[in-house]
């Protein structure tokens, strides 16, 4: 049993995560250094892990809509509209507490709007996500008057760059928002529920569950989800920047899930897995800031090692394995 | 006698009065301005500080926002056209594809001056253009470190702006060729931070720990400033002071970067001027009194500014233009 439990964490992912990480090291020797300065860590694996936080949090909602067979676009955008609501609440005067339960609101509401769509109006997920994707960031941009809004308010600016217990703020948020979503969908039948509806939501509505609700719901956390990474980018900048605020990070965190392992199709989900991913993809942006290659490089390395992982998962892959481990089998018996 | 001396000073106040309408041939003119949009706040300061040198100049000003689309800029201008407005500035979204509408301003003999941006047109389409010199900006930059530093070694690392995109290229060309020859400034490390905030804090961090906590580097150098005020927050998270141990140049002047500059963050900006209507108007005005063709590319001035230049007064100078 404890051997079982030991070989789930060989896979893929964590054996790319280590990949990707000695490849760093080998290209930056001082990659692993960790030290203590003014009263928090500090070091590259630090950065991989804060700078992964906003597309870490993302997929933490977006494994829960790609698992009910959905995709959730406006994530960035959503983004955008949360750090302009905090940045323009608080300098307008208003308390920092009343800032950050605004823009939480927000986020949801967009969710839930866009969770009627696709449970109510039946829209296709991609389209429905697409138009707050696109008017969302004119949302954000009608709030900030097309500037970015500058705060000096130090709760947000603790959101994005404090530190409690030696780590960054954000990744202390992340950590807390995955043990709880975690703790919700796998301890009551939340996950359950939402893997039944992906998989076949007639099913799921005739089996007895309130398949609309729960697509409402799903879609409203991963608003929620990108609330709270809306705050954390504008408080690490202290400023909200409507117009590059999470702009692309809903393709980084649909990638972070897909390399998790959970389908486009809808169906099993691995929330911890969808964040391991996004730290994969941050581990190799970190990793090309300290290597020193050239910029025009990013792009094309960072889709290498993806191809590289994607194959590494595929059932080609999972089958050349299985094959394998069978041939060995099947000799080790007839020796 | 008394008639006659009235009449004189009648006359002479007339006279007068021609020769200031003469002077000013913009008052009363109506001048149509299509507009890319306000994708950046340097963009909404351009609009801001046109509509008030059309006003200083008594101008009409008629405004057309094109959304960043091609086909509602040629869509404005043909209106322009349409009403018969006296001259019209673009700012093209694009350099291709004017020929045909440009033509038809210049059947309908209705000057037509290319602000911020060129395009790829017969030159006689349009009397000027107006446009910021982007190697220049480098390059203003670059002396500015040259002459800071003297003969001491001084790592740089630089903040580019988005790959491939002309700012970038260009601001990196100009900043090379100032440091080329000053053996004792080298250029160690050199990424995008796609001009945004978050990436430059992003990069500069990464810079830091590849570059022994930042003690080997000596100065930043940032495509614009926006990603020098994501560098300087960097620095700071570093404990290591920005403006000091780190010297800060960057490109544009907004107003943010004058509140660094305020604090000490930030040693010197180079000016990416939203004034271009200015010396667009200008030019119009030598056109219209004198007939004179003015040249066809003209050049705003790169200026840069130092915490001498008193940074707070810039700062509300700016503050209101909607950077």
């Amino acid at each position: 049993m404890k051997l079982k439990r030991f070989s789930r964490l060989i896979n893929p992912q964590s054996i790319a995560l280590i990949v990707v990480l000695l490849v760093n090291w080998a290209l930056f020797p001082g990659f692993f250094d960790v030290t203590w300065q003014d009263g928090r860590l500090f070091g590259s694996l630090i950065d991989v892990l804060n700078r992964g936080v906003p597309v870490a949090i993302l997929a933490i909602g977006m494994s829960a809509v790609i698992a009910t067979k959905g995709v959730d676009l406006s994530v960035g955008a959503v983004m955008a509209i949360s750090g302009a609501v905090a940045a323009t609440l608080v300098v307008d005067g208003y308390p920092a507490y009343v800032a950050v339960i605004a823009a939480l609101a927000i986020g949801i509401v967009c969710g839930v709007w866009n969770g009627v769509l696709v449970a109510f109006l039946e829209i296709q997920p991609i389209v429905a996500t697409l138009v707050l994707m696109v008017a969302g960031r004119g949302i954000a941009q009608l709030i900030t008057a097309g500037s970015i809004v500058t705060f000096a308010d130090p709760v947000l600016i603790y959101i994005g760059t404090g530190s409690f217990a030696g780590l960054p703020m954000p990744v202390v948020i992340a950590i807390v928002l995955l043990i709880l979503s975690v703790f919700l969908v796998r301890s009551t039948a939340v996950g359950l529920f939402i893997e039944s509806v992906g998989v076949n939501r007639a099913a799921a509505s005739l089996a007895g569950i309130r398949s609309g609700l729960l697509l409402v719901a799903v879609y409203g956390f991963s608003g929620f989800c990108a609330a709270v990474s809306g705050l954390i980018v504008a408080g690490d900048i202290k400023g909200a920047d409507a117009n590059n605020a999470g702009l692309w990070l809903e393709l980084d965190a649909i990638l972070a899930v897909v390399i998790g392992g959970t389908s486009l199709l809808g169906g099993r989900f691995s929330i911890a897995m969808s964040v391991l991913g996004a730290i994969i993809i941050q581990a190799m942006n970190t990793g090309i800031l300290v290597s020193g290659f050239p910029p025009e490089f990013n792009l094309v390395v960072k889709a290498g090692v993806i191809i590289l992982i994607f194959t590494m998962q595929s059932p080609l892959a999972t089958r050349f394995i299985e094959m394998r481990k069978t041939t060995r089998a099947v000799a080790r018996k007839a020796s | 006698m008394k008639f006659l001396t009235k009449l004189a000073v009648a006359a002479g106040v007339a006279a007068l009065l021609s020769s200031a309408a003469y002077a000013d041939s913009l008052k009363g003119k109506t001048i149509g301005f299509s507009q890319i949009g306000s994708e950046s706040g340097w963009r909404a300061a351009e609009t801001s500080v046109t509509k008030q040198e059309a006003e200083k100049r008594g101008i009409k000003l008629k405004f057309a926002d094109a959304q960043q689309k091609q086909e509602n800029q040629i869509k404005a201008i043909r209106g322009f056209i349409a009403q018969g407005v006296d001259a019209i500035l673009v700012a093209p979204v694009v350099s291709t594809g004017w020929d045909a509408v440009l033509g038809e301003a210049k059947d309908a003999k209705i000057p037509v001056i290319l602000l911020d941006r060129g395009v790829d047109a017969p030159q006689d389409l349009y009397l000027t253009s107006v446009a910021s010199d982007q190697v220049k900006e480098g390059k203003v930059a670059g002396d500015w470190l040259v002459k800071t530093v003297g003969d001491k070694k001084c790592n740089v690392v630089e903040l580019q702006g988005t790959v491939g995109s002309t700012p970038a290229i260009n601001r990196k060309k100009g900043f090379e060729e100032a440091i080329k020859g000053h053996d004792n400034i080298k250029i160690v490390r050199s990424q995008t931070g796609d001009f945004t905030r978050s990436k430059g804090k992003e990069v500069m961090e990464g810079f830091i720990k590849a570059e022994d906590g930042g003690k080997n580097i000596c100065a930043m150098y940032a495509h614009n400033d926006d990603m020098a005020v994501g560098g300087i927050q960097a620095i700071k998270d570093a404990g290591l002071k920005p403006g000091k141990d780190i010297l800060v140049v960057s490109v544009d002047a907004v107003p943010d970067i004058f509140k660094a500059m305020m604090a000490g963050e930030s040693n010197a900006t180079v000016e990416l001027t939203p004034n271009m209507a200015g010396p667009a108007f200008d030019a119009l005005d030598a056109y219209w009194t004198s007939k004179k063709q003015p040249e066809k590319f003209i050049i705003t001035e790169s200026k840069l500014y130092t915490p001498n230049d008193d940074p707070k007064k810039v700062y509300e100078e700016k503050k209101g233009l909607g950077y």
